[in-house]
């Protein structure tokens, strides 16, 4: 049963939201690690509006599905890009959507090739329910229900203003 | 034992016979067509309603490693004579063999056999074999089926040694050093698949040789199983000048080219290779123009020795069921009449042995073809007798099925 | 005929010749290789994309660098690899190349990556696994005879683009050995078929195919005239068998006539980078100091190697 409102919510707002919550932690340093490609838009909004130097990571987990067998190897493999040590830092992992919580654990499983992270925290704009593993975000800013049929889709404009799309499943 | 066979369409491509009628065997020989003979009362009938009564096919190439299903699928595919090279395992370079496969023959009562003996010994293109000893034992002529005779010297004295006797010598015209490391045409298809190449050359260096000893020692040469337009251009000439020179072409080679090679498919790799387009048109036309005969050049070939990297797959095609229908296919494809397609593969190549047969004069031995032009068959390993299930046309649905073959008045095979 | 390597859906199943492959997947390949490019600069060089499967080397021509590649570029995805070197003695024991291959499949093999002497022998074993319904197990062409080393020429197009970036302008030289070479045709294809609009082939008459200018390459036979204003050279390597029969008189005349030297090379673009499938001939195909020299990528073109293996690897055993 769905609950989406029309029209679809504001997403610039929703990364300001999301800013909101972040701040006050940021004494610990945290790094931004956008998973491709929404969730690299929004942290790289979100190193904006958090005034943040360091540059962001990016993360591709094509290479950590656990959906090989079925599907193959995704037809646009981007490079994952981690510019910082991730030994000892705590991190915050930037998604769009988080649904069956499968995308998550292949992130996380990625960055601990990397090194041995002191934390890793989840920031999300959509969080549709649904889970399949014990994920649960750590900053999350719109709750909301989908059918099946249902696709939430994060696009940036050529302007790279972000907004929220509905597509067919 | 009289035999009438009625109804068919009778054609007899020698004596230009071409009409619908009956035709008459008394005691293992044709006595007449149309006209029942005085007295003469059938013991069997056949009846050829919608199909072709055809002089027995004649082939010129056709190798018998396991005899007995060899002749079978000999006169399964309506050849009544198999014409067998010498390269059998031991090679036929003793009359003792040449007797023994004969008998061999006689004793199956299918297809005849008529040995091609080893020009030299083990064919190894040194040592003369006994020349005079095998033909007395049965053979039609002496060859060196693929091997070359690379000492040109031993070339000559076996010639001139041949026409003493006025034996005629088969010989495969493709040059040792040219061939010996290639493994197709010299050609686009080569180049673009890294293949080991055959030149030209080797055919028309081979055929140049072989002429100027011809005529420095007048034997008789049948070149077999030409592959090049420029091979064919020079056998022409050699015709043309009188020489005692006559060749045949396989029925692969007028269908098939380099480009059936596709994706390394070894039931395209033989020997000689498949060439280009227009080497075949050119095959095509000299066998249109009834200058060759055809032959199936019947190799049959374990599955084993077959499903190889491409130059690794022993060369060859099983040929004898498929002689009629893909001779038929050229035919329709060039443009040839049904009666002179089926002359280059009866009595073209009985001219080319020298011997009676290949058509259905008074007296002529009843060895006849009688087959539906119409009927189609699909080429599958079932249905084949012969152990030889390597072809490049498996799968495939080919038009042309003998009905039913007599050897000398009696029937060997019926559909 | 269809297409022995691009499974029911037109994706990639076999990796057999550059030749029939469309540019799009020749693009996803590259692409792809780039992210695998990333894998190998981190500490740990893994990603568990092919955890679990087996991938055998089936050599049978001798290679052991070509081979180790392959099986550092299996072992960073994951893979169980198992080395088999097949020469002619234990085959010639009687095991076909087909049952070798049957038995090797109820081994649980996924990924067969196959060098061979005999041009098509990866496609033998193709057609074989369709036949027997196996279109989960897949075939990499580690290179077959003449005709095909894929995976190479795949590496030189990465390599290629990576310092030239844009194919639609270049020239591109392939000097020496054509008509042994299984590099040159796998380069050959995939420089057309990526849009390279000059292809050219420097060598001497002996060792160019005769129907080269069909596959749509210009010929030289003077490597001056060939390699003016090119803007990548491949030297090929030349074989000593090739001096031992009648296509070549000795190692110096062909290095005087076809050997690129720096005098040679400054020929060509100032910009232009040299290539060498490796392993190099010094003073034969290519003099020490255009080797050693800054223009050469040599070293480079090695280490783009492995993730394209494993973007090939990766992206047939998905299909």
């Amino acid at each position: 049963m769905s609950s989406l409102p029309h029209p679809l919510p504001d997403a610039e707002a929703q990364c300001r939201q999301l800013a909101d919550l972040i701040r006050p932690h940021l004494h610990r340093q945290p790094a931004l690690v956008g998973i491709y490609s929404g969730g690299a838009w929004i942290a790289e909004r979100l190193r904006e509006l958090l005034g943040l130097s360091e540059e962001i990571g990016l993360i591709d987990v094509s290479f950590y599905r656990d959906d090989f067998a079925e599907k193959g190897l995704h037809p646009q493999v981007k490079p994952t890009f981690i510019p910082f040590d991730v030994e000892g830092r705590h991190l915050i992992l930037v998604d769009d959507v988080l649904y069956t919580g499968r995308t998550t654990r292949a992130a996380i499983n990625e960055l601990f090739d990397y090194g041995r992270p002191a934390s890793v925290e989840l920031a999300v704009l959509a969080d549709r329910g649904g889970r399949e593993l014990p994920v649960t975000p750590t900053y999350g800013v719109w709750p909301v229900a989908l059918n099946d049929a249902e696709n939430l889709v994060l696009a940036r404009a050529e302007d790279g203003q972000l907004a929220w799309r509905l597509e067919n499943a | 034992m009289n035999i009438e066979i009625k109804n068919g369409r009778v054609i007899d491509p020698k004596n230009g016979v071409d009409l619908k009628t009956s035709l008459y065997i008394v005691d293992g020989k044709v006595v007449g067509l149309g006209q029942a003979p005085a007295g003469f009362v059938a013991e069997q009938t056949i009846d050829a309603t919608g199909k072709i009564v055809s002089p027995g096919f004649i082939d010129l190439g056709a190798r018998l490693n396991s005899i007995e299903a060899e002749l079978a699928a000999a006169v399964a595919g309506g050849v009544t004579s198999v014409v067998v090279p010498p390269d059998a395992d031991p090679p036929l370079d003793e009359p003792e063999l040449a007797d023994r496969l004969v008998h061999r023959g006689a004793e199956i009562g299918k297809a005849r056999v008529l040995p091609l003996g080893a020009l030299t010994l083990g064919l190894n293109g040194e040592r003369l074999a006994e020349l005079a000893g095998l033909k007395k034992a049965g053979c039609v002529a002496f060859s060196q089926a693929n091997k070359p005779v690379v000492d040109t010297e031993a070339l000559l004295r076996a010639m001139e040694y041949a026409a003493t006797f006025d034996f005629p010598v088969w010989l495969q015209a493709q040059d040792h050093w040219l061939s010996r490391n290639g493994i197709a045409h010299d050609g686009e298809v080569a180049s673009r698949l890294g293949l080991a190449v055959i030149p030209v050359a080797a055919e028309t260096i081979a055929i140049a040789t072989i002429i100027q000893l011809v005529r420095d020692t007048g034997c008789r040469v049948h070149l077999t199983r030409l592959s090049s337009a420029a091979g064919v251009n020079l056998v022409k000439q050699a015709v043309d000048e009188g020489l005692p020179v006559s060749f045949d072409i396989g029925v692969h080679h007028l269908l098939l080219t380099e480009n059936d090679i596709g994706f390394f498919n070894p039931h395209a790799r033989f020997s000689p290779p498949l060439r280009a387009q227009s080497d075949r048109q050119a095959l095509s036309s000299a066998a249109a123009n009834g200058l060759a005969a055809i032959c199936s050049d019947h190799t049959p070939v374990g599955a084993d020795d077959k499903l190889l990297p491409f130059g690794e797959a022993k060369p060859g095609a099983t040929g004898l069921e498929v002689l009629l229908p893909l001779t038929l296919k050229w035919a329709e494809a060039a443009g040839v009449s049904l009666a002179d397609a089926l002359g280059r593969i009866t009595w073209a190549p009985a001219r080319i042995l020298g011997l009676p047969g290949g058509d259905l004069s008074v007296g002529a031995v009843a060895d006849i073809a009688i087959f539906d032009p119409e009927a189609t068959w699909q080429l599958t390993p079932e249905a084949l007798k012969s152990r030889g299930k390597n072809s490049p046309w498996l799968g495939y649905v080919l038009t042309g099925k003998v009905n039913t073959t007599l050897v000398g008045g009696r029937v060997v095979f019926q559909d | 005929m269809l297409n022995p390597q691009l499974n029911k859906n037109g994706e990639l199943s076999h990796l057999l010749s550059v030749e029939g492959l469309p540019r799009a997947i020749l693009t996803q390949i590259l692409d792809t290789a780039e992210s695998f490019m990333e894998v190998s600069a981190r500490e740990v060089k893994k990603v568990p994309l092919l955890r679990g499967k087996s991938v055998f080397n089936l050599f049978f021509e001798n290679s052991t660098r070509t081979r180790t590649t392959f099986e550092i570029a299996a072992k960073r995805l994951s893979a169980d690899v198992i080395n088999l070197d097949i020469n002619k003695s234990s085959t010639a024991k009687g095991e076909t190349l087909l049952d070798t291959i049957d038995n090797l499949c109820a081994m649980h093999a996924n990924l067969f990556v196959v060098r061979h002497a005999s041009s098509g022998a990866p496609y033998l074993i193709a057609e074989h696994l369709q036949r027997i319904g196996r279109d989960d197990v897949h075939v990499v062409n580690a290179g077959d005879g003449r005709h095909a080393h894929p995976t190479q020429g795949l590496l030189d197009m990465y390599t290629i683009r990576h310092y030239k970036k844009d194919f639609s302008q270049l020239r591109v030289a392939i000097v020496g050995d054509i008509l042994h070479s299984r590099v040159a045709r796998s380069d050959i294809h995939a420089l057309t078929t990526l849009g390279v609009p000059e292809v050219r082939a420097i060598g001497p008459e002996t060792l160019l195919p005769k129907h080269l200018d069909k596959l749509g390459v210009h010929v030289f036979h003077d490597m001056n005239e060939g390699l003016k204003d090119v803007d990548v050279v491949i030297m090929l390597r030349l074989q000593n068998e090739r001096m031992n029969g009648a296509l070549l008189p000795s190692a110096g005349e062909y290095f005087r006539h076809y050997g690129l030297t720096p005098q040679k090379l400054a020929l060509a673009s100032p910009e232009a980078i040299v290539m060498h499938p490796g392993p190099m001939n010094r003073g034969v195909e290519i003099h020490s100091a255009v080797a050693d020299g800054p223009q050469a990528v040599i070293l480079p073109q090695v280490t783009f190697g492995i993730a394209v293996r494993m973007a090939v690897m990766s992206i047939v055993a998905g299909n």
